[in-house]
């Protein structure tokens, strides 16, 4: 349960922040959403994509250097999105860590990642492995959105077969309902 | 006195040591046939401790849910002949048929299963058959006997001597270990067709018990077999970007229903075997899967979330049918089992956190829960239509279990060692 609340906090952080911390000026271009790929070329190459990065109160960095990911300090540390029961909406809590890792994608045109989908073990097996994709799906469309292209992300769904927790509690079972975001 | 049968028939199975299943009733008999299987009389050799053939008839036919066989210590006489067998006692004792027989080891090595199904009301024998066996096919051998007498006496097919399959786990904190697993339907002679770092789901027989389809993830992604259980023989199926799951034989054996996203979201499709051609069958932006046919080929059963909620549908396979909604009652009902006489479908029902296996008349639309959960699933029923296979957990430990369609007698089949998860039950041996 920890790691829910420490991402809620974090998330909110960045968006009582938002006017502070825009890394690029692009952050709020309403033309990300109407074209893509569009998008993703222009705001790599025109904008100052994550230069130095800016401190948040949460003490994490937003910036979209290439070894963004890596940093323990970068809000890209965080790469799991967790669900509610038998849903695939990307809640809130987790809307923003899904656009940052978009907007990674579309300054990054090299890197790609695998969205990973699973499911909590109620239920049937196979509409979970369904269910768990769909979760996946609704996260590649966020980070389309934000400009990351089509071909950067693929998508694997292993419904409830891997579970990351092994009780069967409702904390471990919320932790169950995720999408790993995994960097190739 | 129903308790204590149950008491020997765990100690028979818990004493030997190749057993992988362990089976316990755990509860009792109401409404069950009486039957006495009387120990057979072993010539020039001691009882095989593994082959005990009257031990393993008995058990056979009180997992079935329709016989209540008398324990053995309350065995009122013990005739290996027919000449030996007093009708009159065994009527008072409220028999309707006994079994008798006798197991004598030949010259070669082989054994001689004799069996005699006696009617004790007609007061004559009413079916007798001579076997050779071997050490290894003595058990194959008692299974065919319970097939024989169970058929007799219900009309019904017996369903003893084919296979099971199931899949189990074996987890550690960094890698988990799935096996594609074989056995008798006692779960005794197991034997793994598959062993895989990565998950492998759904095994389901081919209507003639030769082949098993299956989910494998080996490659990197999910991807359907066919896998020939006697030649090892194995087929690529399906391997679409996306979704590919729940394969289901056609009752022809001809065609798979499977579900695949490729085109977006996950919908049912039916590839034909010859060509590993397909043909959609639902489009629909909700989550269309796990369909499975009735016996007539001409329709399937699926789960659909089209109301919101996964829901089971009936559907013609004839292009451009319309589905019927088949379930109302709860937010939850998927994964459907057809009965083999098309009149029953089995399913998971969740109702808040508790999933629980329902069955649902198809005639009437009339559903009844069978199992207590809370985490029940995989629903799969055996081919003689009275018991259904499914898997639950008990104490965190996965286990199969089976229950009887008028949900009177429940019945676990206790797995010693990891998890063991989506049984399929083959309708006939190959």
């Amino acid at each position: 349960m920890k790691k829910i609340i420490f991402i809620t906090a974090l998330a909110l952080s960045i968006v009582a922040c938002g006017d502070r911390i825009k890394p690029d000026g692009a952050v709020d271009d309403g033309s990300f959403a109407d074209d893509p790929n569009g998008g993703a070329t222009a705001g790599g190459i025109d904008g100052a994509a994550g230069l130095g990065g800016t401190e948040l109160e949460g003490g994490k960095l937003v910036s979209y250097e290439e070894n963004a990911i890596n940093d323990p300090n970068n809000v890209l540390s965080e790469k799991i999105v967790y669900f509610g029961f038998d849903s695939n909406a990307v809640g809130d809590d987790f809307v923003e860590l899904v656009k940052h890792h978009g907007k990674y994608l579309s300054f990054n045109v090299n890197a790609s990642v695998r969205l990973e989908g699973h499911a909590d073990e109620r239920g049937s097996r196979e509409y979970n492995v369904a269910l768990a994709e769909s979760r996946a799906q609704a996260v590649k469309q966020l980070m389309l959105y934000e400009g990351a292209g089509n071909e950067q992300i693929s998508v694997i769904s292993y419904g409830e077969e891997k579970p990351a927790e092994f009780g069967h509690d409702e904390e471990s079972m919320s932790l169950n309902r995720r999408v790993e975001i995994v960097y190739q | 006195m129903k308790k204590i049968i149950i008491g020997l028939l765990c100690l028979s199975f818990t004493s030997v040591a190749q057993a992988v299943l362990k089976i316990d009733i755990t509860e009792g008999f109401e409404g069950a046939l009486p039957i006495a299987v009387v120990p057979f009389q072993w010539h020039g050799s001691r009882k095989l401790v593994n082959g005990d053939v009257s031990a393993i008839i008995a058990s056979d036919l009180a997992r079935s849910g329709k016989f209540s066989p008398v324990a053995e210590k309350d065995l009122i006489a013990r005739p290996h002949k027919l000449a030996d067998v007093h009708y009159k006692t065994w009527r008072i004792a409220g028999m309707d048929h006994i079994v008798i027989g006798s197991v004598t080891l030949q010259r070669d090595g082989t054994y001689q299963v004799e069996f005699r199904l006696i009617d004790i009301l007609k007061a004559k024998q009413v079916l007798g058959y001579s076997f050779s066996a071997t050490k290894d096919t003595i058990r194959t051998v008692a299974h065919q006997i319970s097939d024989y007498v169970f058929t007799h006496i219900t009309g019904m097919p017996g369903a003893f001597g084919t296979r099971i399959a199931y899949v189990t786990v074996k987890r550690s904190k960094k890698n988990s270990s799935s096996r594609l697993q074989v056995s008798d339907t006692d779960g005794y002679n197991p034997q793994t067709l598959l062993t895989s770092n990565e998950p492998i789901m759904s095994p389901a027989w081919s209507p003639n018990g030769a082949e098993l389809a299956y989910v494998s993830f080996e490659n990197g992604q999910a991807e359907i077999f066919t896998h020939n259980v006697r030649t090892g023989v194995r087929k690529s199926r399906a391997k679409y970007k996306g979704l590919n799951g729940s394969p289901a034989w056609s009752p022809d054996g001809k065609k798979l229903a499977i579900t695949l996203s490729k085109d977006g979201n996950p919908d049912i499709y039916i590839v034909n075997l010859k060509d590993n051609k397909l043909k959609r069958l639902t489009n629909h932006w909700a989550i269309d899967t796990e369909a499975v046919w009735l016996p007539d080929g001409k329709s399937i059963i699926y789960t659909s979330s089209r109301s919101g909620k996964p829901q089971l549908y009936k559907q013609s396979i004839r292009a451009n049918s319309r589905p019927e909604r088949l379930t109302y009652e709860g937010g939850y009902n998927a994964s459907a089992s057809v009965s083999e006489d098309g009149k029953h479908v089995a399913y998971v029902h969740g109702e808040g956190n508790i999933y629980r296996v329902a069955v649902l008349e198809l005639k009437t639309k009339s559903s009844r829960i069978l199992t207590d959960g809370p985490l029940d699933e995989s629903p799969e029923f055996a081919p003689n239509n009275s018991i259904i296979l499914f898997a639950s957990q008990e104490r965190r430990k996965a286990v199969l279990a089976a229950v009887s369609v008028d949900g009177r007698q429940k019945q676990r089949l206790a797995f010693t060692d990891g998890e063991v998860r989506e049984p399929s039950w083959a309708a006939v041996r190959h």
